[in-house]
């Protein structure tokens, strides 16, 4: 089917797109990458009676350090992080090691981290990447702007904690500098049926590690639960303990214990439950290795700044 | 506006002046507004990757973008690879080592490749990345491995990497 009949505004100033979505909330939808908005409104399981189009607001296609979190504006594309220079030090490695595995390069042209975020496909790389790295959710309405968590941001599948009125303008994802608390490695791994298609499950892990002990564990799970969770008791078993096999190993079956995926046809509850048990163990695996090569490459014991360009 | 808007479109380096309903697919305005029936429609989903055209120089699914949000932007489809009925050295390539049959894809594939080699011809280097770019498409009916060597025929160490104009063998 083609999209049904809708009005159509395209401000250069978000002022006024907040406006124009302020004015029919409910029937009003964003279009940014379109690559999920467009699709549904081909099945026309949306409908929209007016989208506002907000790839002509320039300031939102803007990826800057701010403080101490990369503030990713929510025209800045799946692409832009294909590249670890998009960040300094491990984050930039981490957005690198998601970006190529979302889709494929057209579809990575157009769409974009935040409005996967706002679309909140339960099994979407950037949403698990965000309540992993507890990243700060900018929401902009007529009464002004407002940060959510990520651990609060997602409701259920497809579903957020994002006012009708509210446009997401930016994604706020910490830095991992590492340099005061120890190196931090990171990992990522996803299990899915085709090149291009969606995960059914994905993991990603960042570690901290301190004199060989971890001391800080992040695991984000999707495909996991009806929204993107971290797998808090898996963390928690980490933290203290040798980066060694056992241990890993201990960590993945409790992710696995804790999951309650959602059943679909080519991957039910049992399978999803097991290769959430191997892929956290794989992306544990890598964020050691990840470690060890930061160490090396800074000499210092932590994380290299080089190369990184703001933009 | 549910009704129509105006919308100048420059395609190929050339201006359509058209009037179009919001909802009509970028794709639709080009095969059918401005008669360059080159870029074909196969899922409609963003999948198949037979409507992939450039937007200011990158490889896009015309069937997820609308043309409304093109105006102003540089549209090329495979219709402006070459002038004067000229093959463009990849369309040669992709004739000569076997990479299409019934040729639905073959637009499609020919502005993906393009766009991308044309930006970071490393790409032919990288066997990884190459493949990683080709899955973007289906092919029904070659797979793939004429398509791939077509692409380091052209853009491969000994490659004759011509971006615009035929090949030399
Ligand atoms: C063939 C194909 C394969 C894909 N594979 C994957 C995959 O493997 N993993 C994956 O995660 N995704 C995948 N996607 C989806 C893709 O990543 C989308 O880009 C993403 O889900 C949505 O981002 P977008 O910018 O395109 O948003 P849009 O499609 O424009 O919008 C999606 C929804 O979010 C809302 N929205 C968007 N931006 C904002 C904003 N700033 N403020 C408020 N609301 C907003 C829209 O109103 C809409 O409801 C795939 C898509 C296709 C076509
Ligand atoms: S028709 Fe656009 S991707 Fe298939
Ligand atoms: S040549 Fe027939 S689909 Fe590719």
């Amino acid at each position: 089917m083609k999209p049904a009949p809708f009005d159509y505004t395209a401000p250069a100033e978000l002022s006024d797109a907040v406006t124009a979505l302020a004015e029919r909330p409910e029937t009003a939808r964003v279009l940014a990458g379109g690559q999920s908005l467009v699709l549904e409104m081909h099945y026309r399981r949306e409908r929209p009676a007016l989208l506002v189009d907000i790839n002509n607001v320039r300031e939102l296609d803007t990826i800057t350090a701010d403080g101490d979190a990369l503030r990713v504006g929510a025209l800045a594309r799946h692409r832009a992080f294909e590249t670890p220079t998009v960040a300094p030090g491990a984050l930039g490695r981490l957005l690198s090691r998601v970006s190529p595995l979302i889709a494929h390069p057209p579809v990575r042209a157009r769409g974009t981290m935040a409005g996967s975020l706002a679309w909140a496909n339960p099994v979407s790389e950037w949403c698990a990447t965000a309540v992993a790295l507890d990243a700060g959710i900018e929401l902009t309405g007529p009464a002004g702007s407002r940060l959510v968590g990520a651990g609060e941001f997602f409701l259920g599948p497809f579903r957020t904690a994002r006012q009708p009125d509210e446009i997401l303008t930016s994604v706020r994802l910490p830095l991992l500098p590492g340099a005061e608390t120890g190196t931090v490695g990171v990992g990522f791994c996803e299990q899915h049926r085709t090149h291009a298609s969606f995960a059914q499950v994905a993991v990603v892990a960042v570690l901290t590690l301190r004199d060989g002990v971890i001391v800080e564990a992040r695991l984000g799970l999707a495909g996991a639960a009806d929204r993107p969770v971290r797998a808090h008791e898996a963390e928690r078993h980490l933290v203290g303990r040798e980066p060694e096999p056992d241990v890993f190993a201990q960590a993945a079956a409790l992710a696995a214990a804790g999951a309650d995926p959602l059943s679909e046809p080519h991957a039910g509850v049992e399978y999803r439950r097991h290769v959430i048990g191997v892929l956290v163990r794989r992306a544990l695996v890598q964020a050691r290795e990840d470690s060890e090569s930061a160490d090396f490459f800074s000499g210092a014991g932590r994380d290299g700044h080089d190369g990184w360009e703001a933009r | 506006m549910t009704g129509r808007i105006p919308v100048r479109l420059t395609v190929n380096e050339t201006p359509y002046d058209v009037t179009v309903e919001p909802r009509r697919l970028l794709a639709d305005v080009l095969r059918e507004d401005c008669d360059l029936t080159g870029t074909k429609l196969g899922c409609e989903h963003g999948v198949c990757g037979s409507c992939t055209v450039l937007v200011d120089g990158e490889g896009v699914r015309s069937c997820l973008m609308f043309a409304v949000q093109c105006a102003g932007r540089d549209i090329r489809t495979v219709e402006g690879l070459t002038a004067d009925g000229e093959l463009h050295a990849f369309q040669e390539a992709i004739s000569a080592e076997h990479g299409l049959q019934c040729g639905f894809c073959t637009a499609g594939f020919v502005m993906l490749v393009v766009g991308a080699l044309q930006e970071d011809p490393t790409i032919a280097e990288d066997p990884e990345r190459l493949d990683g770019l080709l899955a973007s498409n289906l092919c029904r009916c070659t797979g793939y491995e004429g398509i791939r060597r077509a692409v380091l025929r052209v853009y491969g160490k000994d490659g004759t990497r011509q971006e615009n104009g035929t090949a030399e063998d």
